[in-house]
């Protein structure tokens, strides 16, 4: 069985958001990047389901070489080999896009559940598209047997079982396993391990990132007396008409 | 050309947040000068009073095979090109999102998801969406003709006052899915949590999970979703669908009210965009009290009590 992850490299959850350049970049200074949680999980579960089946495999990166530390981090948790290709990931269409022109030849793609930098949750869905595959977005259990790969995967207000024949997409979401801690021969073995950096693809790109705004600060929180705490729903009911 | 809109149905009703895509296409329609038709994969009986909310023409698909991504994407898709869309509009959903990204793909078009304004169409077409969990908005330019937009639940207003029009219907080839669904369990009339007005969320301050009975009895009587922490979570004391927060659903209702939870960033990333946030926390300096517009200091076994009855009184 061959597997290929699509792992995105992001802020670690603690940061935060900054914007320079009036407002138009991210502000990097000082930021810690961390393999993106739902892609974590897509390795463990690619690695056991590889393992189980004598398969390997892949992670693929869009990203600058400075992203290389999560790529090593990846191979060291027991990913056979990766390749970067070296564009910055300008949206999650351009991202699929490039990995669409070397995802040929595997039974299984998987993606993180969205990025929790942009959150687009798209990647699963447009690879779907663009190799004309089926897609299965928020699986919380893969399983395979025979060529057929089984999910449970998220829906509005409860769950869903269903299965199709490789190739097939799919993305993690939490509950998929847990997630792989590199041990010190893995991260021996992962610095031989090949790490392949291509050029990107010539695309037509779909959307231009033009300003960040960050949320409004609250105003102070108006307190209420702890013996008096029924006074709360006086004021959601009749101030606020929220309940 | 047209804005068309995706009008999901859930439990035989088309869904809430459906209803405010329709009303959010039909001012894109009118600010480009295109007619707004709303899309539905089946024809149910109060189909027509979807021109209430904004929905110049209404149309229901013949036709459709399995209700799997690959398969409703491709009709969806193909119904678009008949009826010559310049913008598809979807609900940020589960579905929604398995959808648009196929979508987008089909007609060639730029793919905004999470998306929190109307279009500035001044200079281009620019959208503002949610990134970083809620921590951040961004201003993005869709650069393709076609714009397929998945929108943030809770965001828009529904206008109804509209007319009713008479449904038609439309014949597309069915397309077959590689996809097979074996089983599904849903949990009928629960509204799902990125879709809640009202939430009641509790952490790790409740102690343990059969404390959670006096949590749901709040959140009923309050007409409310249940959400957790992350270690709440984790731990098992809930399902992970109710995990709100960075690595969880990021939600927008208009009540969030959280108790025994402390506010670590990554928990706050996924519900300050509520409109109105109550914390209730024994700890006068537990973070989330700077993120809050309503604070009650004190112990959730004796205030949530109080709650209780204030509500049934
Ligand atoms: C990579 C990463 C991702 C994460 N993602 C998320 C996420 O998506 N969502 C999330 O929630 N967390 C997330 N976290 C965890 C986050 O950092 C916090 O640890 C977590 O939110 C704390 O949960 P809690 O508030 O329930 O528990 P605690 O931090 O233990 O807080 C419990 C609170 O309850 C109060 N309390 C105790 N007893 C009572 C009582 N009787 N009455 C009233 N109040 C009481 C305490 O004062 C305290 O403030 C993430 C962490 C990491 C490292
Ligand atoms: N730059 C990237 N390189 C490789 N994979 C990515 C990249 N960005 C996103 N992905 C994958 O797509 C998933 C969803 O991302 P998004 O659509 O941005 O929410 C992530 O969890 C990754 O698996």
């Amino acid at each position: 069985m061959k597997v290929l992850v699509c792992m995105s490299v992001v802020p670690d959850t603690t940061t935060k958001i900054a914007f320079t350049e009036n407002n138009t970049q991210f502000n990097k200074e000082g930021v810690q990047f961390i393999i993106n949680p739902y892609d974590e999980l897509a390795i463990t579960r690619g690695l056991e389901l590889a393992e189980a089946n004598s398969g390997s495999v892949t992670v693929v990166h869009v990203g600058p070489a400075e992203n290389e530390a999560s790529i090593r981090k990846a191979l060291s948790m027991g990913v056979n080999e990766a390749i970067r290709i070296d564009a910055p990931a300008h949206d999650a269409q351009y991202v699929a896009e490039q990995i669409a022109a070397i995802a040929q030849g595997y039974d299984l793609i998987l993606t993180g559940r969205e990025s929790i930098d942009y959150n687009g949750g798209a990647v699963c869905g447009l690879l779907g598209a663009l190799l004309n595959i089926p897609s299965v977005n928020v699986v919380t259990e893969i399983n395979y047997q025979d060529g057929t790969f089984s999910f449970t995967r998220d829906i509005d207000g409860g769950r869903e079982m269903l299965s199709c024949k490789a190739p097939v997409v799919a993305s993690a979401q939490k509950d998929l396993c847990e997630p792989r801690i590199p041990n010190m021969r893995g991260i021996m073995a992962a610095r031989t391990k090949p790490l392949q950096v291509l050029a990107p693809q010539d695309t037509q790109i779909a959307s231009a990132y033009t300003a960040y705004e960050s949320p409004a600060a609250k105003s102070g929180v108006k307190l209420i007396d702890a013996d008096n705490a029924g006074q709360l729903i006086d004021i959601l009911r009749n101030e606020l008409k929220v309940i | 050309m047209s804005v068309i809109v995706f009008a999901e149905i859930d439990n035989q009703q088309f869904k809430k947040s459906s209803l405010e895509a329709i009303s959010y296409g039909k001012k894109v329609a009118q600010t480009l000068g295109l007619s707004c038709i709303a899309l539905s994969l089946e024809s149910l009986s109060d189909i027509d009073s979807l021109g209430q909310y904004g929905a110049d023409r209404v149309i229901s698909l013949a036709n459709n095979a399995a209700f799997t991504s690959d398969s409703i994407a491709n009709q969806i898709s193909e119904a678009c090109k008949s009826l010559n869309a310049q913008v598809v509009v979807i609900s940020n959903s589960y579905t929604g999102k398995s959808l648009a990204p196929r979508i987008a793909v089909s007609l060639d078009a730029s793919l905004a998801t999470n998306v929190i304004s109307l279009p500035d169409t001044a200079a281009g077409f620019k959208v503002k969406r949610g990134v970083f969990s809620g921590k951040a908005f961004a201003y993005t330019d869709l650069t393709k003709s076609v714009k397929v937009l998945a929108l943030t639940p809770n965001t828009f207003d529904i206008d109804a006052s509209g007319s009713s029009v008479s449904a038609e219907t439309l014949t597309i080839a069915a397309s077959t899915s590689a996809i097979t669904i074996n089983n599904s369990d849903k949990e009928i009339g629960k509204v799902p949590l990125t879709e809640a007005e009202i939430v009641v969320s509790a952490g790790r301050g409740m102690k343990g999970p059969e404390n959670w009975n006096m949590v749901e009895e709040l959140a009923d009587l309050m007409g409310a979703a249940t959400a957790c922490s992350k270690p709440v979570s984790d731990m098992g004391w809930r399902p992970h669908a109710e995990h709100v927060g960075q690595t969880g659903i990021t939600i927008k209702p208009n009540l969030y009210v959280a108790i025994g939870i402390s506010g670590a960033i990554q928990h706050l990333a996924g519900v300050s965009s509520s409109k109105t946030i109550v914390a209730i926390n024994k700890d006068p300096e537990a973070p989330f009290f700077k993120a809050a517009d309503y604070g009650i200091v004190g112990d959730a076994f004796e205030v949530i009590p109080q709650l209780i009855a204030a509500l049934k009184n």
